[in-house]
């Protein structure tokens, strides 16, 4: 039997409660104290009782990530112009940016901190460093498979480098950079919450440093569906920005020749 | 003849692909078109027609030689040709209409005019939509033309700024018969009324007989020129005129030289 359009629209949120009433169901069955797996109604409950005191390490996390989201994004579109613009520029730049990336971001946080201190300076960078590298290269893809003849048709009438970066690169990236979005906002949230476990006062990273040194597990679990939460909801409002975009950048298998 | 418009003179070109010793796609050519004539360029395949082309528009350089258009050396970009490939290259994000605008957002005088004009610019691109049969497309992207569609926008957009060169490359080799045909005709009452001079590279003797005043016809790579022959068919041609006594003498003339051309490269 094919299921009908509103049954598979509910069925993610049914294999999401799905899970939650296994989980309860199997912690129960086995007594699994609460300091090991605590079940999701006491997590609930937590999220219910402490809201006002979780709300602004939420926002304080959810503020930190979309400011570095938002310099990585910058950064990394210019860095991805600079990049996909010019060959010379695009092969000395890659090793370093590969290598740059390859290294675990956690390792760089002890020493933003002795840059910056700790709190929120160096979780606004952990998380714009982290997010960069996805928005560099796509946009330096972009750009770099722009259609040689694409360019010829402006080069040919005199057009100066700037005319064709503005007039074809540029606007032929904007499909690659939507893309790159929202892989970046999950990194920089992940960026985030790295620093803030190691160095803040402030922020759902640090709660659930702080409540797991206090074995308050099912606050830390109440941190963990903050984080999820928050996660889920910055990806979909990229998924939707990039659904969005103009029918030209969804349709290039329909383009005639 | 009259005095050239566009020469090639000797004209050595070599693609240098990395290392090593690169493929030597032309070698000694030659050609003068004069200027308002009708030119078109056949040849066996990869004998460097096209780069014929890129070598007239400047975007590439000889390494001997010399080219010349409008008795000026061409060291750069000409800014004075109109051109179309036989991909028609449209911006997807652009509509149809605002695609053939490109180059007066490019050329000057239009350039810096191009704010205060716009409506006036607008009105002439519409009335070239009328002539190549597209009005009513205007604002519709390329994907949502056919390719014969886009081909006729790319024709517009190579004529739209009045260039005194027009560089066409195989700009019908992808479409079917008929709407070949039919862009023949259009494109010949266009080279009528407005007279530029027009370089054709394409692969289709009939169509080279059809359009052309002067054929020139090239060797296997290293490509030079090796015929050339005046086209003396009153204009405007019709499709009837291709299947003449005449006509179709001229196609197997031509056809022979490619033949021979052909394989005296295997050979």
């Amino acid at each position: 039997m094919i299921p009908t359009s509103g049954i598979r629209r509910a069925l993610p949120w049914l294999v999401i409660v799905g899970m939650f009433v296994v989980w309860e169901a199997l912690c129960r069955l086995f007594n699994v104290p609460e300091f090991v797996l605590p079940l999701p109604s006491q997590i609930f409950a937590v999220l219910a009782k402490r809201w006002d005191a979780l709300l602004p390490h939420a926002a304080q996390t959810l503020m930190t990530t979309v400011v570095g989201f938002i310099g990585g994004v910058i950064a990394g579109t210019l860095i991805g112009i600079a990049i996909g613009s010019s060959r010379l520029v695009y092969e000395a730049m890659y090793p370093l940016l590969v290598g740059f990336y390859s290294i675990p971001k956690v390792a760089v946080v002890p020493i933003l901190v002795v840059w910056f201190g700790s709190g929120t300076v160096p979780a606004v960078i952990t998380s714009l460093v982290i997010c960069i590298f996805p928005v560099v290269v796509n946009v330096a893809t972009g750009l770099a498979t722009t259609e040689p003849e694409l360019e010829d048709v402006l080069r040919a009438l005199g057009a100066s480098k700037s005319d064709i970066l503005w007039g074809v690169g540029i606007p032929r990236s904007m499909p690659y950079l939507f893309a790159s979005l929202k892989i970046a906002i999950t990194l920089a949230f992940v960026g985030t919450v790295i620093s803030e476990t190691v160095a803040a006062n402030r922020g759902i990273g640090n709660m659930m440093i702080i409540a797991s040194s206090n074995i308050d597990v099912p606050l830390v679990f109440a941190g963990l569906f903050i984080l999820a939460f928050m996660g889920i909801a910055l990806y979909a409002a990229f998924a939707m920005l990039e659904q969005r975009m103009p029918g030209w950048a969804m349709r290039k298998s329909e383009f005639v020749n | 003849m009259t005095a050239s418009f566009v020469s090639l003179d000797a004209v050595d070109l070599t693609y240098r692909a990395g290392e090593g010793q690169g493929t030597l796609a032309l070698k000694a050519a030659s050609l003068a078109v004069g200027k308002g004539e009708f030119a078109a360029i056949v040849g066996p395949s990869g004998c460097g027609k096209s780069t014929v082309l890129k070598l007239v528009s400047g975007l590439l350089r000889p390494n001997r030689g010399r080219v010349e258009v409008g008795a000026r050396t061409v060291e750069g970009p000409v800014k004075i040709a109109g051109m179309a490939f036989q991909n028609p290259t449209m911006l997807p994000w652009l509509t149809a209409l605002d695609n053939v605008l490109v180059p007066l957002k490019i050329v000057q005088p239009y350039r810096s005019r191009f704010r205060h004009e716009r409506a006036q610019y607008e009105e002439r691109a519409r009335a070239l939509f009328k002539t190549v049969g597209l009005a009513g497309f205007e604002d519709r992207h390329p994907w949502q033309l056919s390719g014969g569609m886009q081909q006729r926008a790319s024709l517009c957009r190579a004529l739209i700024h009045e260039p005194e060169l027009l560089l066409l490359d195989e700009p019908f080799g992808a479409l079917d018969a008929f709407t070949r045909e039919d862009l023949w005709a259009t494109l010949q009452a266009l080279c009528m009324t407005r007279r530029p001079t027009v370089i054709l590279v394409t692969h289709d003797l009939r169509e080279a007989a059809y359009l052309a005043d002067r054929i020139f016809v090239m060797s296997a790579r290293p490509g030079r020129v090796i015929a050339a022959h005046e086209v003396r068919f009153p204009r405007p041609r019709t499709l009837d005129m291709t299947f003449s006594e005449a006509f179709v003498a001229l196609n197997h003339a031509l056809r022979n030289e490619i033949s021979d051309a052909r394989a005296e490269a295997i050979a």
